[in-house]
């Protein structure tokens, strides 16, 4: 039952740190593009555009949520399974961004689902309760 | 050669602060409160873990090398190349943090590895 809960409590903050990775990076690029930023000052004006807040805003929402998955699963579970963000950062700067995805990105794309897949169908703990 | 500068820079401050952040939140203990109350409980306790401070040092560091990057070049190419840090976390995490990674969870970051350099191409 308690591994049941902690199963399903992983599953959601796994899907939590991956779309608030995504969005949040796309929000920062949208919000970078075609700057530059060389000074500190330069970086203090763009963290308080709007782009770039809601960005910051969801990555900070990304961190906290990928610490608190840490704190009962292991390093090398979360970080093969929430590289579906890498994915879902490709779709998007594909869809929303004009970016040109070659055909070796896509095939990177799928390789990358496959390799989330394996590690995901695993146990979230290497030693412990689960 | 500035992107390659700030990728580097920003893909060993990730690996430092996720292996600090693991540790820590190890120690920490499973998180299991998740209202208000809670929660401010838990981030005042962890504000006070000079290690991880040190760990959302060097993230901060990684973000704003990747801020830098996103003015210059796509975010499909540095979102998947900031996965480099993924193959020498796997690592580390079986050597520093003794980790059991078995056959399974290998195969699958080589996979995403694999991936992720096509990605950048």
């Amino acid at each position: 039952m308690h591994s049941e809960r902690l199963r399903w409590k992983t599953r959601v903050f796994a899907i939590i740190v991956i779309l608030s990775n995504a969005l949040g990076n796309f929000a920062l690029a949208y919000g970078m593009r075609g700057r530059t930023t060389s000074t500190v000052f330069d970086y203090l004006r763009v963290i308080f555009t709007p782009w770039v807040a809601i960005g910051i805003t969801l990555l900070i929402l990304w961190l906290l949520s990928r610490m608190a998955l840490m704190s009962w699963a292991d390093l090398s579970y979360v970080l093969p399974v929430t590289s579906l963000g890498y994915v879902a950062n490709a779709v998007m700067g594909r869809l929303f961004l004009n970016e040109v995805i070659t055909p070796a990105r896509w095939a990177g794309t799928l390789l990358i689902v496959a390799g989330t897949m394996m590690v995901g169908i695993g146990s979230p703990h290497s030693k412990g309760d689960a | 050669m500035k992107s390659w500068i700030l990728l580097g820079a920003m893909v060993a401050s990730t690996v430092l602060g996720d292996l600090l952040q693991s540790v820590e939140m190890k120690r920490h203990g499973e998180i299991k409160e998740f209202h208000p109350h809670g929660i401010a409980r838990v981030l005042g306790v962890l504000a006070r873990n000079k290690f991880l401070i040190l760990a959302i040092f060097f993230m901060a560091i990684s973000f704003f090398a990747f801020m830098t990057l996103l003015e210059s070049t796509d975010l499909s190419f540095a979102v998947p190349a900031s996965a480099a840090t993924l193959v020498f976390e796997t690592i580390l995490a079986k050597v520093l943090l003794k980790e059991q990674v078995d056959f399974r969870r290998w195969v699958g970051a080589c996979l995403v590895a694999f991936g992720v350099v096509l990605l950048a191409k």
